[in-house]
């Protein structure tokens, strides 16, 4: 164990914390007397919620695979594995994990904590949907193997859970079979907010969908942007073998960011957009063959984007609205935020399915909105009007990527809160309490 | 010049379920070598074993304890067939404050970081000497250049293996059997997980697997695990005695 400063991967806030590293889950033992703790992934949640001063224990050292059925698809791991990890072994057998957050470079652990969705939420839900069992060690010392049979109030408060119930050692969730390895896509460029929403909806049908919404647009043009949507290449695709020849890289190179850019405003994500409207622009019509790994996770290309944003780091501001609300919700944030005079460089929004399972879950049916702010003056006080919005409009704010909400906002968001209070107290007792920067910020 | 050893074979991790033991093997499972594993907590080398299969690697195991007087005999004598790479990553650092009054753990940190891995480099040398090729893999330690106040329990023993394996290089160096010492500075593993460590300068024991791959490769002699750590060496080296010892290092 040491002091370190750590925050997360929006670099505010910064937190100095006593850092340890889980190796193996006897070692649990060693920090009985620390009172409080909160297990670490990969530092990917955006903001307080894998930081705890007293003691943040680090599980990458957890990374090993248990088991796999070849059969069914099944994956059994240890809660540190890297979704990048599983990828670069599984995915050349054809099978893909069932649902990935925009970035490989996550922890199992973290995907059930924070239940991330991805572009496929409209058709197979959250991953916490996928995981079968995990295994959760709780407050009183023990370790409970977590089902949707066996010890099933705390599966539905730990997926999603923000790791509050205890420490997730290990999982399995079941992956889905692919036959290649690349992702046959179109990308349609929408001129407003209505016509992006109109687009996503008529691309329901399709197994991925997203947009990109230009952050800087205004007036008329809010929420102009670019939906992109797809499905991975079915084996006879002939075009997906020739795809394979002409780029055996697959985009997985990697872009080094010289010295210089990180201290420049324009953020990459924003060149990216541009670069791809612009292709859009010149009418690139029709779907192209492209290596799942550009399609899911377009910004691993650049390593260490998230430090572009300077000393002070970004917050990310991540609502979703339910179905009825969304298209007068969403406007009203993108006029606040055109208002505000800040710069929101990139939006993603999403069609979402149904309500996650987990308790805490942040997926329910309706329109997710993720904005990307760098901190500056009146940014938090920007966000803080658009939590009224948020919550004027019947929606909530995703935990996974937030540093600054107030509790009342939260509690409202939640409506299982109370009953996630009740399982975690269950599961929490003297010798371990399980919290984060973001549970004592938010009261939970 | 191929000195007799393929570009991938068997390779022989010793401490493999220690963090730069389970980089190494991790790296080269993945890049096809044939594994041979040994450890001394069984239990937590055949959860290693199990990860390596389930990623394609064909493993075997071995209950070895390197602190133990017969542990590296037993070993080589419980390996169905001599290894084309061997790596030795035990060690231990101690607490050197305590270990300064206390004999018996002085002599376990000499014993984990010199009398263990000389004497098992020094019989697995034998057997490749005989055979005609392999590639010895010794991980020693920059603390191993001179003796500080800090640390010179552990960097005596790293000093010690240091000279033998460059004596063992030298006998060696006609027999077609390369010796490799891999010198790391800061590593961020289970020894130093309570350091603070200049992030700059620290690590990670993928960074030393790496190393160790294309010293294998490079048949390399003496391996800096990070450039900058040869010209420490250098400096540390050559500062008059009459100065170090004052130097509160």
């Amino acid at each position: 164990m040491r002091a370190t400063n750590l925050s997360g991967w929006g670099r505010y806030p910064v937190c100095g914390c006593q850092l340890a590293t889980l190796r193996r889950e006897e070692q649990l033992a060693e920090w009985a007397a620390s009172s409080t703790m909160i297990a670490r992934g990969n530092g990917r949640s955006y903001g307080d919620a894998a930081l705890n001063p007293e003691l943040t224990l680090s599980m990458l050292a957890m990374n090993r695979l248990l088991a796999f059925d070849a059969n069914q698809g099944v994956v059994s791991c240890e809660a540190g594995v890297l979704l990048a990890d599983l990828l670069k072994l599984y995915v050349p057998q054809g099978w893909f994990p069932p649902v990935v957050p925009g970035t490989a470079e996550v922890t199992v652990g973290g995907m059930i904590a924070a239940d991330v969705h991805g572009k496929n939420h409209h058709r197979d839900g959250s991953f916490g949907r996928h995981v079968e069992s995990l295994r959760l060690a709780t407050g009183n010392g023990g370790v409970l193997t977590c089902t949707r049979e066996e010890n099933a109030d705390l599966f539905r408060a730990t997926i999603g859970g923000m790791g509050l119930t205890g420490v997730i050692l290990s999982a399995s969730f079941r992956m889905c079979r692919i036959e290649s390895e690349y992702v046959r896509t179109e990308t349609l460029g929408t001129p407003d907010l209505a016509a992006t929403m109109a687009m996503l909806e008529t691309s329901n049908d399709q197994r991925y969908s997203v947009a990109w919404i230009d952050g800087r647009a205004k007036g008329g043009d809010l929420g102009r942007g670019l939906v992109s949507r797809g499905d991975f290449a079915t084996a006879d695709d002939g075009s997906a073998r020739r795809a394979a020849h002409r780029s055996r890289d697959g985009g997985r190179r990697q872009l080094p960011i010289p010295a210089l850019l990180s201290v420049a405003l324009n953020p990459v994500s924003v060149r990216l957009f541009d670069a791809l409207y612009n292709r859009v622009g010149r009418s690139q019509r029709g779907s192209r063959l492209v290596h799942h790994t550009s399609f899911f996770f377009p910004l691993d290309r650049v390593p260490g984007w998230n430090r572009l944003y300077g000393r002070r780091g970004f917050v990310q501001y991540q609502c979703v609205l339910p179905t009825s609300q969304s298209s007068q919700g969403l406007q009203a944030i993108l006029e606040r935020v055109e208002k505000s005079g800040q710069i929101a460089y990139l939006g993603v929004l999403k069609l979402l399915g149904e309500q996650g399972e987990g308790m805490m879950s942040f997926p329910m049916p309706g329109y997710t909105l993720a904005l990307d702010f760098p901190v500056r003056r009146g940014t938090l006080e920007l966000l803080d009007s658009l939590d009224e919005i948020t919550a004027a409009h019947g929606g909530r704010v995703y935990l996974a990527k937030d540093a600054r909400c107030r509790g009342d906002h939260v509690r409202q968001g939640y409506p299982d809160l109370p009953l996630f209070g009740d399982v975690r107290r269950r599961s929490t007792n003297a010798t371990y309490d399980f919290s984060s920067a973001m549970s004592r910020r938010l009261g939970l | 010049m191929n000195r007799g050893v393929p570009a991938v074979g068997t390779a022989l991790v010793v401490g493999a379920t220690g963090d730069i033991g389970r980089a190494v093997a991790r790296r080269l499972g993945r890049d096809g070598w044939e594994l041979q594993l040994a450890a001394r907590d069984s239990q937590r080398l055949e959860a290693e074993a199990q990860d390596l299969r389930l990623r394609g690697v064909t493993v075997t195991t071995y209950d070895c304890d390197v602190l133990q007087e017969a542990g590296p005999l037993a070993l080589i004598d419980a390996l169905p067939a001599a290894p084309d790479v061997a790596v030795c990553t035990v060690g231990a650092l101690g607490d050197q404050p305590h270990d300064e009054k206390d004999w018996r753990a002085a002599e376990r940190v000499m014993r984990a970081n010199y009398l263990g891995p000389a004497l098992l480099m020094g019989a697995l040398a034998n057997r490749f000497e005989e055979r005609g090729h392999g590639v010895l893999v010794g991980i020693s330690s920059i603390a191993g250049e001179r003796g500080r106040r800090s640390n010179y329990i552990y960097g005596s023993a790293k000093s010690g293996f240091t000279a033998f394996l460059s004596g063992l290089r030298s006998r060696l160096h006609r027999s077609g059997v390369c010796v490799v010492t891999v010198i790391p500075g800061y590593v961020r593993t289970r020894m130093t997980d309570h350091l603070e460590l200049p992030a700059l300068l620290t690590a990670t024991p993928e960074d030393v697997a790496d190393a160790i791959v294309v010293a294998i490769r490079k048949r390399r002699n003496v391996v800096y695990v990070g450039r900058v750590w040869r010209d420490v060496a250098l400096v540390v080296r050559a500062i008059p005695e009459s100065i170090f010892k004052r130097i509160p290092l």
